[in-house]
């Protein structure tokens, strides 16, 4: 039997698996007939999933949870069973700042520039200045990943800087406009403010938190109940596109793909670019090969774990706020759901990690790992700072934080 | 987009405190008289008057219309300027948006659902101390009905806490319909459009079968239509054949 399923999304590189599920057959070959859904706000993607427009969202990982949590507007439980993909963002700098950081065409160091920057900020606060961040939403990895960098830098994202929201699409204009001194956006917008010669990449994400949560696939806890089967079927599509995303031999094809004007309306040489992690960093300058900088599929980076939720809402009571309750902690860590991601591909080939939640940032190297099927290793997932995140213990992490 | 930035420049205090926390503003919603089960979000700006709430069922309503669609916030204004109970302010800049919203200080604020700057507008309403009352989205639950109308149409509406919803409810449904009304006379635009380029598709056919066959245009078009009907498609499609045909075989 067929299901329809309409998926949200916002017009970045990351919304690739929902778009080549669709594209390639794979959803087809599920029995899905899937419809994709563009918009240009995260509020009108969350709009659309709240009131049926769409089954399921692209969506930005932590507004997930804040949503569950009624934070902005009324609780809506929200379920994940399914990750979009890790990191994927870059800071990218107005380029007299940038050069000050970095050497030009090089990948800056989260340590190094970040020394410099805080001296910077001093200087700027000295005159009267704060530098502006960009971010595209309040609730969402760029935000927190950002404000961790800074903060363990010894620079107070809400005292030192300023922060404030720009839209994806408009943050090459802002860096131009002088609007914001840095912006932290996913692709292809870095690559466009670079390529506009108003901005240089200084770090990506990746070196924050080597396998930070970013986009999810988020539904309406009802409708996963109520879709469960489609929505199982659909995860497979999805797994499948992650391992085309990933294969050189597609990239040249999924980039055109990504590019029409139904998906992202952009340059595939752009897009190509975060696909093969091998971003321009300067104008004019040569690709340079980043490690990790998306990271779609391998080491099931699929899998959602209770632990990235955990640490989103870590995140959150630490920049908003508001008090830690083991309440909103369990509502928090619910909202990730292995168990549908397990139940849809057990007996594939796909491996399947023994435990749904893991000490984050807590391997420098290759290990292996427990396993429910398949075979299990892991690689660096570090945070750059050292810290490691203990799910079992969120309260005492808060405290250890800067 | 851009934060309201206050006359004194870039380090206001004003500014330094954007992200507060919720928890420690005020709750407004009981002085509004707001009962538990209206449960909007409600954001309270920090030094916002209680009194505002009141004062706000004498006076005009000042609407924003956010849209960079200058026709359709055009077109909003129209329905909107018919009432003598509010006053309407068009922003289609997106450039300082934040700021101008700030100084047109609205009871409500109408913004179509594909404007990118709504995160934005969201993340301001949410946060800002520059407004002086609080602005909550019109997300009433009891009211599911008007979101998914006026989801439906394309616009989101964000109405100042504490504004009757008799005074509230006119105004969106007026939104909601414009919008509808635009989308169909766009959509009527777009057919029209299209039946446009088919007549010249049909047109540039007959021509070239014309030319090369020596037809009267009769004959021409009599030869299209035979063509359609016995392959059972529209005289359109076959048209475009003949043209790419005779593109491809070099024609001009």
């Amino acid at each position: 039997m067929r299901s329809e399923l309409a998926v949200g999304f916002l017009p970045l590189v990351d919304a690739a698996l929902p778009v080549l599920a669709r594209e390639h057959g794979f959803a087809e070959d599920e029995g899905i007939s899937l419809t994709l859904v563009k918009d240009m706000s995260w509020a009108t993607v969350l709009d659309r999933l709240l009131y049926g427009h769409t089954d399921a969202a692209h969506l930005v990982a932590p507004l997930a949870i804040t949503t569950t949590l009624g934070r902005g507007r009324p609780a809506q439980p929200i379920s994940v069973p399914f990750v979009l993909g890790l990191n994927g963002n870059a800071i990218t700098f107005r380029s007299d700042l940038a050069a000050r950081l970095v050497t030009p065409g090089r990948l800056g160091d989260p340590v190094e520039v970040g020394v410099k920057l805080a001296a910077i900020v001093r200087e700027s606060i000295a005159k009267g200045v704060k530098l502006r961040f960009g971010v595209v939403h309040r609730h969402s990895s760029h935000n927190y990943m950002l404000r961790y960098w800074l903060a363990a830098c010894g620079i107070r994202p809400d005292v030192d800087v300023e922060m404030m929201t720009v839209a994806p699409p408009y943050c090459a204009d802002a860096l131009e406009a002088g609007e914001v001194d840095a912006i932290c956006v996913g692709e292809p917008w870095n690559s466009v403010a670079v390529e506009r010669g108003v901005g240089r990449i200084v770090l990506v994400t990746a070196q924050i938190w080597r396998r930070g949560v970013e986009k999810v696939l988020a539904l309406r806890r009802p409708v996963l109940e109520e879709k469960r089967e489609a929505t199982e079927a659909l995860i497979r599509a999805l797994i499948r596109a992650g391992r085309h995303f990933v294969d050189p031999a597609n990239w040249d094809r999924n980039a055109a793909i990504l590019a029409r004007s139904e998906y992202l309306d952009g340059n595939p040489e752009l897009i190509r670019r975060a696909i093969a992690d091998r971003l321009l960093l300067t104008k004019g300058g040569d690709l340079v090969h980043l490690p990790d900088f998306m990271f779609q599929y391998r080491e099931a980076a699929n899998f959602p774990w209770v632990s990235q939720a955990e640490w989103l809402y870590t995140q959150m009571i630490r920049w908003e706020g508001i008090p830690f309750t083991p309440g909103d902690a369990a509502k928090a860590a619910q909202v990730f759901r292995p168990d549908v991601y397990r139940s849809a591909l057990l007996g594939t080939d796909e491996p399947l990690p023994g435990a749904s939640s893991k000490v984050e940032g807590s391997l420098g190297q290759k290990t292996a790992v427990t396993a429910q099927q398949g075979e299990m290793v892991l690689e660096n997932n570090m945070f750059f700072d050292g810290m490691s995140f203990d799910p079992t213990d969120l309260e005492g992490y808060l405290r250890r934080l800067p | 987009m851009q934060w309201p930035v206050p006359p004194t420049g870039r380090q206001s205090p004003e500014n330094s405190h954007l992200w507060l926390p919720r928890h420690t503003l005020p709750d407004y919603r009981a002085e509004a008289g707001l009962s538990g089960q209206a449960r909007r979000a409600v954001l309270p700006a920090a030094g916002q008057l209680p009194s505002a709430d009141i004062a706000v069922h004498k006076r005009i309503m000042r609407i924003a219309i956010v849209d960079e669609s200058a026709t359709r916030a055009a077109v909003i204004q129209e329905g909107l300027a018919k009432r003598d109970d509010c006053e309407i302010f068009v922003v289609t800049e997106r450039r300082g948006l934040v700021a101008r919203i700030s100084e047109i200080a609205p009871d409500i604020v109408l913004i179509d659902l594909g404007n990118p700057s709504r995160d934005v507008l969201e993340e301001y309403f949410t946060v800002s101390r520059a407004l002086a009352r609080p602005i909550a989205m019109f997300v009433d639950e009891s009211d599911e009905e008007s979101i998914t109308a006026s989801i439906d149409a394309g616009v989101s509406s964000y109405v100042v806490d504490g504004l009757a919803p008799h005074r509230i409810r006119p105004i969106l449904d007026l939104a909601v319909k414009r919008f509808n009304a635009f989308s169909r006379l766009q959509s009527d635009l777009a057919e029209a459009k299209g039946k446009l380029a088919e007549r010249e598709t049909v047109d540039q056919a007959k021509r070239i079968l014309m030319d090369s066959r020596g037809l009267g245009e009769p004959q021409a078009y009599a030869e299209l239509r035979k063509t359609a009907m016995n392959q059972g498609k529209r005289i359109v499609e076959i048209a475009e054949a003949v043209v790419t045909a005779h593109h491809l075989l070099g024609g001009k």
